[in-house]
C-alpha cells in the first residue's frame, strides 16, 4: 500500500507474526487507507460489488452440490433444487437475482467512473482491470444462464456461440470447438458448468489486482482534484466502512424485494420449459443486463463494404465493449470530473439515456420501428466515445476547478450556511 | 573461444557465447513444450469420437402431403423435409437469380460454386422435395415453416423469429440478417418414399 504504515503490533503474538507474515499490518493499513473526504454514494458500489461476488460464490458452490450437468438431468435437477432441497428455492433465487443485482451495481459503478473520469491518468490500469472483470462477469453470467437447460438457456447458448461463426475462415471451427459437437449439446453443457464454476475465482483474482491498482494512486473523488494534503483525507475505517455499510443495507433491501416478492420478474417464463432443439421460442431475449449489447448486434441489418451484416453486427457488439479498453486515450481532457465540464456533462446524460434506450430496444422483436431506433442508438454509442469525447477534450472550456478537495467541501458548507441563515427571518 | 567470457569481435559487436546458446535452447524447448501441452488441452474440446461417428438417418416421406413440412433430427440438428405444391414450385422457379441475397447453391450434393437456381436446390427429377438443415444461417435458430407462426414469412418459405430472416420455399435467403441460404446436407433418395440424410 502506498501510504506510510501506522500499525504498531500490540501483543507479543502480533510482534511475532509481524516479523514473519505481516498480514495484520496489511489489513490495518488497508483499513487506515487515506481516502478523499468528499466521496458520495456513487462511490459505494465497489463495496457492494465485492459483497455480491461473495454472495454469488457462496450460493453457487452449494447449488453445485445439487446440480447435475447433463442434458437429461440438468433441467430436472434444477426443479429438484426448487422443490426438494432444503432452502433450495431460496438459494437458487438468491443466486439468479444476485447475478442481476451484480450487474445493476457494476453498471452504476461504471457510469460513476465515466462521469467522474476515474479512468484517467494515473488510473488507466485500474480502469482496464475493471473492464476485464466486466467481460469475465458477462462470460460467467452467460454460461450460468445455460445451466438450467430451459428453452432460453438452450437458444441463448445457440445464438451467442453462433456469433463466432461470423469470423471469416476459422469461425465454424471455433464454433464446433466451443460446442464439442455439431450443435449445443451435452458436451457444451458440461464445459459451461466447469467454466461457470472456475471463472468467479478468476474474477476474484482480478478484483485483488483491481483493488491493488486502486491503492497505488488512491481514489478519485467528485471534484476530480487529486489529494493535496492530509487535510483532504479521512481514514477508510470507520468513515467509509460505515458509509459503504449503509449503502449495502439499502441495496440488500432492494435485493430482498426481488428474492422474496418477485424472484422471477427478471427472468423469462420460457426458461421453465425444458430445452428443445426442434423448437425456437418466438422471441429469444437474453437476460436484461445483455439487452443493450444485443440491440447493437441486431442493429446492423446491412452489409458494410465487404463485411456482411452478420459479421458487422458481431463486430459492433464486441467493439462496443472493446472501446472501453481504450477510453483513457479517447477522452484526453485534463479535467476529470464532469462536474466541471458543462458540455461533456450533457453528452454524458444523453449517453446514459442512450444505454437505457438500447436496453429497451434489445427486448423488442427484430422488426420496424425498433430496427432504425436501434441503429440511431448504436450510432450515438459509438459517436460518443469515438468523436464527442476526443473533440471535447480539445474544444471544451471547463469551469474553474477548486484548488483542493478541502476548498470545495468548505465552499459547499459555507453556501449551505448562508442559505440557511437567509431562510431565517432577520431580527 | 573461452566458455565464460563475453567475446567481442573486432567490429565491437557481441558474439554469441555458449551461455546465450543455452538460454536460447532452453527458451525454445520451453515454448515447444508449452505448445505440446496446449494442443491436447484445446483439442479435447473438439467433438469426441462418439460424436464424430457420423450418424445417417433414413426418413420415410410417403406420409407428407403437398404443402407440408416435417422436421427430423439429424446429428442433433433439425432437418426440414418439405413437399412443395405446384404453385410453390412455380413461384420459386420464377425468382430471378439477380434478386437473391446469396447467389451460391449451398448444396453439398453438387459443386460448391454452382449458382442458387431452383434446379440446384433440389434433386434432379424430385422438384417437389426440398430437404434443408433447419438452422438459420444467421445465429442458429430454427426458422418457422408455412404452417407455423408467421406463415413462413413474406416468401411463404421459412421465417426466423429470432432476428427476422425470410427464406423462400427453396430455403434461399431473401431478406434479413442471415448471410447464406439454408444448407443442403448430403442426402439421397433410396426410393420414392424413403430418403437417407447424411
Amino acid at each position: 500500500m502506498s501510504h506510510p504504515s501506522t500499525y504498531v503490533p500490540g501483543s507479543a503474538f502480533e510482534r511475532f507474526l509481524d516479523k514473519r507474515l505481516p498480514i495484520i499490518r496489511m489489513g490495518a493499513d488497508f483499513m487506515d487507507f487515506p481516502t478523499p473526504k468528499n466521496l458520495n454514494y456513487w462511490y459505494t458500489f465497489g463495496g457492494i460489488l465485492s459483497l455480491f461476488l461473495v454472495i454469488q460464490i457462496a450460493t453457487g458452490v452449494v447449488l453445485a452440490m445439487h446440480y447435475t450437468p447433463h442434458v437429461d438431468f440438468a433441467f430436472w435437477s434444477v426443479e429438484h433444487i426448487m422443490r426438494d432441497v432444503n432452502y433450495g428455492d431460496l438459494l437458487r433465487y438468491t443466486h439468479s437475482n444476485g447475478a442481476s443485482m451484480f450487474f445493476v451495481a457494476v453498471y452504476l459503478h461504471m457510469f460513476r467512473g465515466l462521469y467522474y473520469g476515474s479512468f484517467k491518468e494515473p488510473r488507466e490500469v485500474l480502469w482496464i482491470l475493471g473492464v476485464v472483470i466486466f467481460v469475465l462477469m458477462m462470460a460467467t453470467a452467460f454460461m450460468g444462464y445455460v445451466l438450467p437447460w430451459g428453452q432460453m438457456s438452450y437458444w441463448g447458448a445457440t445464438v451467442i456461440t453462433s456469433l463466432f461463426s461470423a469470423i471469416p475462415v476459422v469461425g465454424d471451427s471455433i464454433k464446433t470447438l466451443l460446442w464439442g459437437g455439431f450443435s449445443v449439446d451435452n458436451p457444451t453443457l458440461n464445459r459451461f458448468f466447469a467454466l461457470h464454476f472456475l471463472l468467479p475465482f478468476a474474477i476474484a483474482g482480478m478484483v485483488v489486482l483491481h483493488i491493488w491498482a486502486l491503492h497505488v494512486p488512491g481514489n478519485t473523488n467528485p471534484t476530480g482534484v487529486e489529494i493535496k494534503s492530509k487535510k483532504d483525507t479521512i481514514p477508510f475505517h470507520p468513515y467509509y466502512t460505515v458509509k459503504d455499510g449503509f449503502a449495502i443495507i439499502l441495496f440488500l433491501i432492494m435485493f430482498a424485494v426481488f428474492v422474496f416478492y418477485m424472484p422471477n420478474v427478471l427472468g423469462h417464463a420460457d426458461n421453465y420449459i425444458e430445452a428443445n432443439a426442434m423448437v425456437t421460442p418466438a422471441h429469444i431475449v437474453p437476460e436484461w443486463y445483455f439487452l443493450p449489447f444485443y440491440a447493437m448486434l441486431r442493429a446492423v441489418t446491412f452489409d458494410i463494404f465487404f463485411i456482411d451484416a452478420k459479421l458487422g453486427g458481431v463486430l459492433v457488439m464486441f467493439g462496443s465493449i472493446l472501446l472501453l479498453f481504450i477510453l483513457p486515450w479517447l477522452d484526453r481532457s485534463k479535467v476529470r470530473s464532469m462536474r466541471y465540464r458543462p458540455a461533456a456533462k450533457i453528452f454524458f446524460l444523453f449517453f446514459v439515456a442512450d444505454a437505457i434506450w438500447l436496453g429497451w430496444l434489445g427486448g423488442k422483436p427484430a422488426e420496424q420501428p425498433y430496427i432504425w431506433q436501434a441503429q440511431i442508438a448504436t450510432a450515438y454509442y459509438f459517436i460518443y466515445f469515438l468523436i464527442i469525447l476526443p473533440l471535447l477534450s480539445i474544444m471544451e472550456t471547463p469551469k474553474e476547478l477548486p484548488k483542493s478537495i478541502s476548498e470545495a467541501v468548505l465552499a459547499k458548507k459555507k453556501k449551505q450556511v448562508e442559505q440557511a441563515s437567509a431562510a431565517q427571518p432577520a431580527e | 573461444m573461452s566458455a565464460t567470457d563475453e567475446v567481442i569481435s573486432s567490429s565491437g559487436e557481441e558474439e554469441g557465447t555458449r551461455r546465450d546458446f543455452i538460454h536460447l535452447l532452453a527458451g525454445m524447448t520451453a515454448v515447444g513444450a508449452g505448445a505440446a501441452v496446449v494442443v491436447p488441452l484445446v483439442d479435447q474440446m473438439n467433438p469426441a469420437a462418439s460424436v464424430m461417428a457420423m450418424a445417417t438417418k433414413e426418413v420415410a416421406i410417403d406420409a407428407i402431403e403437398p404443402g407440408q413440412v416435417i422436421k427430423v433430427v439429424w446429428q442433433g440438428k433439425p432437418v426440414f423435409v418439405r413437399r412443395r405444391t405446384p404453385e410453390e414450385i412455380e413461384q420459386a422457379a420464377a425468382m430471378p437469380l439477380s434478386s437473391l441475397k446469396d447467389p451460391i447453391a449451398r448444396n453439398e450434393n453438387i459443386d460448391d460454386k454452382e449458382p442458387a437456381t431452383a434446379e440446384n436446390r433440389v434433386m434432379p427429377g424430385k422438384e417437389e422435395w426440398v430437404v434443408v438443415v433447419g438452422i438459420c444461417t444467421h445465429l442458429g435458430c430454427v426458422p418457422l415453416g408455412p404452417n407455423e407462426t408467421g406463415a413462413g414469412g413474406e416468401w411463404k418459405g421459412w421465417f426466423c423469429p429470432c432476428h427476422g430472416s425470410h427464406y423462400d420455399n427453396l430455403g434461399r435467403i431473401m431478406k434479413g440478417p442471415a448471410p447464406q441460404n439454408l444448407l443442403i446436407m448430403p442426402y439421397e433418395f433410396l426410393s420414392d418414399t424413403m430418403i437417407k440424410i447424411g
